[in-house]
């Protein structure tokens, strides 16, 4: 027995309407994502005041914020359901990889939301931030937030199950997410020193694999997750 | 009825090496209901979510097979409605908004007099636009039963079925086991007495036997 596409893409969908609907009304991970953006930037913006930084160090800071807000926020989608035990619920309406794709989607969309709403506040409130090739670093942010997020979305459902979930969040994810970080910082450095937009074209390759290669081993390790 | 039959054969289950039951099979056929009682911790619960493929077991298989084709166990969820106190519902929304969501992420496509129908059956048609959070023991415990039943299972897993219902709720819940038995098989776990006389058969999870003992799923046809 398999599932036709279109049935997948309806479910998929439907996993995706449900945390939305979800999240707008419990607002479990906005909260979280909102005060963590309001309260790092304006600590990073107190502690620089009027000093000049940089280029390095912007593209740097810049990921270090969308990095642990991607962590604060993007490992509720599994933790909930397991929390309020809904997930066998989900268990017993279908199978594994609606259920991932919906959250994947879920989590991404979210974090581009976010990138983008953090850079546009990050380039208003410091001074000497300023990017030559648009286009590179919109290139660069869109692949760096869904490495990030797809990397979040199947460490978070690692972990839905363990005690010690605060500390182990992190933990896992550095190491997974090191190489994205790296390859992003640099691309996005390029992006804010060199107008050409193919300038970065070895990172987007990089970033390219990276999405490629962790989604195709969340499509793996899912099923196993998912079983008990 | 749906030709469905259910097939367990010498099923154990151990957690961190610690065996909860053992050497437990049975065999039912579409109208057969089953009785599963046994004091706590004998592993009642466990044994129905693996029934339902929520859990694997540590030794032994369960084979589902609608029609003489045997359904994978990645499918089975297809096949079965499940009422148990550890499954839990989406408490920020609203009856019906539980009722459409679940039926959607099942690829299914009830219209909304179907939906309107099941809330009446359960007696919740005045509350399906309050969110689930608001709701009784009781009244969570009822929707439940709508959603297990929504698509007509051929398999019914019922764990401790009678959990927070008053006399009305427990009245729509031996109508729906009645209907069950003419769609399909019904497995209860329980240990109350009302509840086991309604099924066919019973067995008794009385605990892990020590070695050389034989098995522990005691099978009894009433």
């Amino acid at each position: 027995m398999i599932m036709k596409s279109d049935g997948f893409i309806r479910i998929t969908a439907a996993v995706f309407r449900k945390d939305t609907s979800s999240e707008l009304r419990t607002r479990y991970a906005l909260n979280a994502l909102f005060l963590f953006t309001l309260t790092t930037l304006s600590i990073i913006l107190f502690s620089f005041q009027s000093a000049t930084v940089p280029v390095q160090v912007h593209a740097g800071l810049l990921w270090v914020l969308i990095f642990f807000a991607a962590m604060s926020g993007l490992s509720r989608t599994f933790i909930t359901e397991e929390d309020r035990g809904t997930i066998l619920l989900l268990k017993l309406s279908t199978i594994s990889t609606p259920v991932f794709y919906g959250k994947l989607l879920f989590n991404v969309l979210l974090l581009l939301a976010l990138t983008a709403i953090l850079t546009i506040l990050y380039s208003l409130v410091l001074p000497g931030f300023a990017v030559m090739s648009m286009t590179s670093f919109c290139i660069s942010l869109f692949l760096g937030t869904v490495g990030l997020a797809s990397a979040s979305t199947i460490i978070g459902a690692l972990i839905a199950k363990a005690n010690a979930r605060g500390t182990l969040y992190p933990v896992l994810s550095f190491p997974i997410v090191l190489p994205l970080l790296l390859t992003v910082i640099r691309a996005t450095t390029i992006a804010m020193e060199d107008p050409a937009w193919d300038a970065a074209m070895d990172e987007y390759r990089v970033l390219v694999s990276y999405i490629v290669a962790i989604n195709a081993a969340s499509y793996l390790v899912f099923e196993y997750i998912w079983k008990d | 009825m749906t030709d469905i039959r259910i097939t367990v054969a010498g099923l154990r289950k151990d957690f961190n090496r610690r065996p909860v039951f053992s050497d437990i099979s049975f065999d039912l056929s579409g109208g057969r209901t089953l009785a599963i009682s046994g004091r706590n911790g004998s592993g009642k619960s466990t044994l129905l979510k693996i029934i339902a493929s929520l859990l694997s077991p540590s030794a032994g298989a369960v084979s589902l097979t609608i029609d003489g084709v045997e359904i994978h166990r990645r499918w089975t969820f297809r096949h079965v409605g499940m009422v148990a106190p550890y499954l839990h519902l989406y408490e920020e929304f609203t009856a019906l908004e539980n009722l459409t969501l679940i039926d959607r992420i099942r690829g299914s496509n009830h219209t909304a007099s179907e939906y309107e129908e099941m809330l009446a059956m359960v007696s919740l048609e005045r509350r399906r636009h309050d969110v689930v959070r608001t709701f009784s023991s009781g009244m969570k415990q009822r929707l439940k039963y709508a959603l297990a039943w929504m698509d007509r299972p051929g398999l019914l897993l019922l764990d401790e079925p009678r959990t927070n219902l008053d006399p009305e709720g427990i009245t729509t819940m031996k109508t729906l086991f009645k209907e069950q038995r003419g769609n399909g098989i019904v497995i209860v776990a329980t240990n109350e007495e009302d509840d086991a006389v309604m099924c066919d058969e019973r067995i008794s999870l009385s605990g892990v036997p020590p070695p050389g003992a034989p098995g522990t799923g005691r099978k009894g046809g009433r």
